[in-house]
């Protein structure tokens, strides 16, 4: 982690994949899974008792610290993308393929590797910069 | 990558647009998870429906289709989202139906066998030790890598496609030696009878543990459990944890000591089940105030097995008014089921029988939801209780037997 002048913060991450995107941040406290958490046809988490429950993902960087089962990841945000409701970015704490292979197929950029303590850091809402190249994220005042 | 001349070749389009369309997908996976090389496989497993592709994925589909896209292996296709059959209260879009069955006609002429199956390893094929598959469905890849020891990671959406095309995945996760060793050590204390006391035992490992790459290693289990017991203890596993492999000692192929499970890796922290932790898991589930619930077989699809268990549980019984039931199989078991009277028996009682379906990927399941007021969905599968909720419904983890007692009833017990 680097702390920057104008108190922006730089977060690492392990691996990453796909354009360079800003945006603001939706902080997830648990796994994600599109089919069991999320209403596909709106955006919005619908499970109920999820900690991001009622909150939308579309336009979003979603921080996840793990995954659920769930192989929908695959197609699913491809169809979002079609859809017009599709997150700008997924950042995970750890991931599986699937959320790899539908990323990649929807031209979402995805990284795993962020830290418990590092997402701490991160208020929902806040803005982002995710740079897949440099494997980091800083944070945009 | 290092790339071979045949895969050079794909990727140069020699192989036709799908060919290298595909390739192109997969070689992009493999670098994220830092594939050396891609490996042969002898056997794919297409997962895709409207409800999850919708119309991108159709798109993607008739493309591959008008490139003359040709399965490269012998290939089996996942449970659909639609029953296509008369069910009164299951009532699913007409437009959607017509995409559905433009799919598996797309499938067809890929080649594959259109199987519509989530126990492909049941009833379909049975990859040997060593194996190297690539199947897109987290159930079917957990039992192809624990209990028939074969190789495959999960392979969603256009990856499932894309190795069936290519004949080929990269190498990584649990095509790799070094990934299938255990991580975990889990000393198992409790009685699991049912299918449903499995499920909870994965449920107890798998939701505090979430890790694609974390491999519980199973320890004291002393009677040789069935393929339905395997099958729910893995797909809740994949559902609650994410996770693609476990070791049983003594039990599955590559860990016939604890020592060859944990390969010499040791484990990250030890975990004891007991009969109290199976039963705290029943306990958590609360009921709600209701006019109509629903008591589901499914997630994953009903073996023969267990459909005579069923038959026998439900023979001259009947369902109680509020209460719907509903059980998924695959083609062969129905036809199975059908020939021996399970149907019938199950039937008799108002049971109701969906093929070549899964229950929770059902189109339009939140409005069927809506439209009959179903509030509590009662279950012997633990990923099912688990995998259902986009879909809003309050669910409930039972034993089998209790489920069935519960649907003749109406008492929710």
């Amino acid at each position: 982690m680097q702390w920057e002048i104008n108190m922006s913060i730089k977060l690492q991450l392990k691996r990453a994949w796909g354009p360079s995107v800003e945006a603001p941040v939706l902080v997830m406290k648990e796994g994600f899974s599109p089919r069991y958490d999320l209403d596909r046809w709106t955006g919005v988490i619908s499970r109920i008792g999820h900690t991001a429950e009622g909150q939308s993902i579309v336009g979003k960087i979603l921080i996840i610290p793990t995954v659920k089962g769930g192989v929908a990841a695959g197609w699913a945000f491809y169809d979002l993308l079609q859809k017009g409701i599709a997150p700008l970015g997924l950042i995970f704490g750890k991931l599986n393929p699937v959320m790899v292979q539908g990323a990649i197929l929807a031209n979402i950029p995805i990284a795993d590797g962020l830290d418990k303590e590092s997402m701490l850091l991160l208020r929902n809402g806040a803005n982002i910069k995710f740079d897949p190249s440099t494997k980091s994220i800083t944070t945009v005042s | 990558m290092h790339l071979t001349d045949i895969e050079e070749s794909m990727l140069d389009g020699k192989k036709g647009e799908a060919v290298r369309e595909a390739l192109a997908f997969q070689l992009e996976v493999g670098k994220f998870f830092g594939a050396k090389r891609f490996v042969p496989i002898t056997n794919a497993h297409l997962m895709g429906d409207i409800e999850v592709m919708g119309n991108a994925g159709l798109g993607l589909l008739r493309r591959l289709s008008d490139h003359h896209g040709q399965c490269a292996v012998p290939t089996s296709t996942n449970a659909r989202c639609m029953h296509f059959g008369e069910v009164e209260e299951l009532r699913q879009d007409i437009v959607e139906i017509e995409k559905e069955k433009e799919i598996v006609r797309h499938i067809k002429d890929m080649g594959a066998v259109a199987t519509d199956t989530c126990i492909n390893y049941q009833t379909v094929y049975q990859p040997k030790l060593g194996e190297h598959v690539a199947w897109g469905d987290t159930g079917t890849v957990i039992y192809a890598n624990s209990v028939l020891g074969a190789r495959t990671n999960y392979e969603g959406g256009m990856s499932s496609f894309a190795a069936s095309l290519t004949a080929r995945t990269p190498a990584y996760g649990f095509h790799l030696d070094e990934n299938r060793r255990g991580s975990l050590q889990v000393n198992v204390k409790a009685k699991l009878l049912d299918t449903a006391d499995w499920g909870a035992l994965g449920k107890i490992i798998g939701h505090p543990n979430q890790d694609y790459f974390s491999v519980p290693v199973f320890h004291g289990i002393d009677e040789m459990p069935l393929s339905d017991h395997l099958k729910h203890l893995g797909a809740s596993l994949a559902s609650y944890g994410s996770m693609a492999m476990y070791h049983m000692v003594g039990i599955t192929p590559e860990a016939m000591t604890s020592a060859q499970a944990f390969s010499g890796r040791h484990p990250d922290h030890i975990i004891e089940v007991t009969d109290a932790d199976i039963a705290s898991v029943y306990s958590g589930y609360n009921y709600l105030e209701a006019q109509a619930n629903i008591v589901v077989f499914s997630g994953p699809q009903l073996s023969i097995f267990e459909m005579q268990n069923l038959a026998k549980l439900f023979d001259g019984r009947h369902v109680a008014n509020g209460m719907h039931v509903y059980v998924t199989t695959n083609h062969a078991v129905w036809s199975d089921a059908k020939r021996l009277g399970y149907v019938e028996t199950l039937e008799k009682s108002g049971v109701k029988i969906l093929q070549g379906v899964c229950f929770y990927i059902l189109q339009r399941l939140t409005q069927i939801r809506e439209e009959n007021g179903w509030t509590n969905l009662i279950s012997n599968s633990a990923k099912l209780v688990n995998t259902i909720t986009a879909h809003r419904f309050n669910t409930i983890l039972r034993k089998t037997h209790q489920c069935v007692e519960i649907a003749c009833s109406g008492k929710l017990t």
